[in-house]
């Protein structure tokens, strides 16, 4: 098993004939059993003409009534992007998983209170992943996103992480000392987005099929601190942690929309003391991640 | 991105919060005839930086004549403003505001920004305006209260009026101070804010509600969507090295310490500064090249991180993703040979096309040191800068 999607996931992609969609579209086709996997394109101006044998249709909700795909890749522009994930919501998919970058925070904010609203009035909750994203992996199986699928290998560790190549960076040295993984997921980014920290270790401790957890978190909001007190109370499964910034000015933007420190508990240090009181091994040196975890098991 | 007060209050008198009259001055006789303009028997001169603590650094001070408002901006205009947000060697002054003086009663606090863990827009004020609102939340957080605005809905008359009454604001006065909440919200919102403060809100003696000062966010993601923010920007107040790396879509912060770094993602390039602290030095900057570098883009960021003159040893970390190893290898061998480059170098790269990257180094004639751990890296380059 694996969380979230296996190789019997159907994928729809949103944005599969622009520049960034086309190229990693080929690449997840090529990976394990991408082939069977990514049977859909939206695209309304290109309706009926197809891309690396994949259908393009005119909406993600005709997409999804033709092929069953329950899951939707977004890789549109920002400024369309947010009215994207809103489509693959109406269209009352089961993941969307937005890996665009730059989407007006307004934007995000307006749709995530409309995804609520839908869930409130007794409509379908649909999950998202991201934005600003490197999308998620279940070795050997299906890979969704930009994570380069070579570095991973099949096993029962999972990865969580808010920035993409750090979560390179921790899949890299798992592989490297003989350890795969069941699933990576890069949450995205950017301070208004979908699935949490949180929400990816509930999934991790209920996967019978992972036995330990890196998660990785970055200066900026409140997110690894909740995550690490819901460890403390219910995380059965061994759980190393590691938080990018420590030597982050305050008031400062680092790349990322959501790294920001902006006074509390949301510095580097804070959110390490927090993790270790709640039980979680953590480090300061990102090169270690994967021993630590290897010497718990 | 940020603007300075008198653009933010230009901003929320274009959305019909009422703030004293006041014009932008760029010189000492501009600053006389515009104080002649507004008239009345007292003037406030004050210096437009970016960073916040203006009145304590001594950039806000107030004139009684024409004289003496002549005196005060030859003193302010130019000057090397020291505040707690600009560091130690200060910023310099290069335009004031003269505003009419206020009939101030009191002084209150409000703000609109994103809240994440909500998702919403949480409107904060407090009866303790015209302080560092940092310090009222250490000190006495009970003096700061919250609502949480549904984007769907707005803000609302009783969220408003919760505010207004919960600072104590007089009876008389609530309506119009729920008036300016409800236009800085619609301010926030509209222009895409990701912080509008209000600070102080000010009680007038006849009851009137104004915006004594302001400060404005912007989130830069909305930016291409808003010409008018962005006419606002002021690249004196920008640091020069970050105006240059944001013309080659180079994400960079200048810092403190010696050794420049290039990596590839943000938090990757947090995780690199971090490793360089953690074996005993400091980073001279946060150097993001993104997914696509090339070998322009790579020969930039070398200029760029060069142009300090405190680095005294490089770092290169790469996770080669999409973006292969090779491709910046070529980069940084010609970038290296571009800038003659006379520090040390330590390269460590991992993931797609590592070997040919690594060959491509060691064949280069360059001397660069290899590394094969972040942590590797870190050693050899304050090894090499000692």
């Amino acid at each position: 098993m694996s969380i979230l999607i296996n190789k019997d996931t159907k994928v729809i992609t949103q944005g599969i004939t622009g520049k960034t969609g086309q190229f990693h579209t080929e690449k997840c086709i090529e990976y394990a059993n991408g082939k069977n996997c990514f049977v859909a394109g939206v695209n309304p101006k290109k309706a009926g003409e197809s891309i690396f044998g994949v259908p393009i249709y005119a909406s993600v909700k005709e997409a999804a009534a033709e092929t069953g795909s329950t899951v939707s890749v977004i890789y549109v522009p920002p400024a369309g992007a947010a009215a994207a994930i809103w489509e693959a919501c109406e269209a009352d998919i089961d993941l969307a998983i937005c890996i665009t970058e730059g989407i007006p925070v307004r934007d995000m904010l307006e749709v995530r209170n409309k995804m609520k609203q839908k869930v409130a009035a007794g409509g379908k909750e649909t999950l998202l992943l991201g934005p600003n994203c490197p999308g998620l992996i279940t070795p050997d199986e299906i890979k969704i996103g930009i994570m380069p699928g070579h570095i991973h290998r099949k096993g029962r560790i999972g990865v969580v992480s808010r920035s993409g190549t750090l979560t390179y960076e921790a899949v890299g040295q798992l592989t490297e000392i003989g350890l795969g993984q069941s699933s990576a997921v890069g949450i995205g980014g950017d301070p208004i987005n979908g699935l949490k920290h949180i929400d990816v270790m509930r999934m991790f401790n209920d996967d019978p099929d992972t036995d330990a957890v890196i998660m990785i978190g970055e200066i900026g909001g409140p997110d690894e601190a909740e995550a690490a007190r819901w460890c403390k109370d219910n995380m059965k499964k061994p759980v190393v942690g590691f938080i990018a910034g420590v030597t982050a000015p305050a008031g400062k933007r680092m790349g990322h929309a959501g790294a920001l420190i902006s006074g509390g508990e949301d510095t580097a240090d804070a959110k390490l003391a927090i993790m270790e009181e709640c039980g979680f091994t953590v480090t300061r040196n990102p090169s270690e991640m994967a021993k630590l975890l290897k010497a718990m098991l | 991105m940020k603007i300075h007060e008198y653009q933010a209050k230009e901003l929320l008198r274009k959305y019909g919060v009422v703030t004293p009259r006041g014009i932008p001055c760029f010189s000492v006789d501009d600053a006389v005839k515009a104080a002649e303009e507004l008239g009345g028997k007292i003037w406030v001169v004050k210096a437009q930086i970016h960073a916040g603590g203006r009145g304590k650094g001594g950039g806000v001070k107030l004139a009684k004549s024409i004289d003496e408002v002549k005196a005060l901006a030859g003193e302010i205009l130019g000057m090397q403003l020291i505040t707690h947000q600009t560091g130690a060697e200060g910023q310099k002054v290069r335009r004031l505001l003269i505003e009419e003086g206020a009939d101030i009663q009191k002084e209150y606090y409000v703000a609109a920004l994103t809240d994440r863990a909500t998702q919403s827009v949480a409107m904060m004020a407090s009866s303790e305006g015209g302080m560092d609102i940092e310090e009222v939340a250490a000190k006495t957080p009970e003096k700061i209260i919250k609502v949480f605005v549904d984007p769907l809905v707005g803000l609302t008359d009783a969220q408003a009026t919760e505010l207004a009454t919960g600072i104590g604001v007089p009876a008389g006065s609530v309506d119009k101070a729920v008036d300016a909440l409800k236009k800085l919200y619609t301010c926030y919102m509209e222009t895409d804010a990701s912080l509008a403060e209000i600070n102080p809100l000010i009680l007038e003696g006849n009851g009137n509600i104004k915006a004594l000062d302001a400060k404005f966010n912007f989130d830069s993601n909305a930016l291409y969507r808003h010409p008018e923010i962005v006419e606002y920007r002021d690249l004196d107040e920008e640091d020069a090295d970050e105006v240059e790396a944001s013309k080659y879509d180079l994400a960079y912060i200048s810092l403190d310490g010696n050794i420049g770094c290039l990596v590839n993602g943000a938090g990757l390039a947090m995780a690199t500064m971090d490793t360089i602290k953690l074996f005993g030095a400091s980073p001279a900057n946060f150097l993001d090249v993104g997914g696509g570098a090339t070998t322009e883009k790579v020969t930039e960021a070398f200029k760029i991180m060069l142009q300090n003159p405190k680095v005294k040893g490089i770092l290169v970390n790469i996770f080669g993703g999409i973006m292969r190893c090779d491709t910046i290898a070529t980069g940084v061998v010609a970038a290296a040979k571009e800038v003659n480059l006379s520090v040390p170098l330590v390269v460590r790269m991992k993931g797609t096309n590592e070997d040919i990257g690594k060959k491509i180094l060691a064949e280069s004639g360059l001397p660069i040191i290899s590394a094969d751990s972040m942590a590797e890296a870190a050693t050899k380059v304050v090894e090499a800068v000692k």
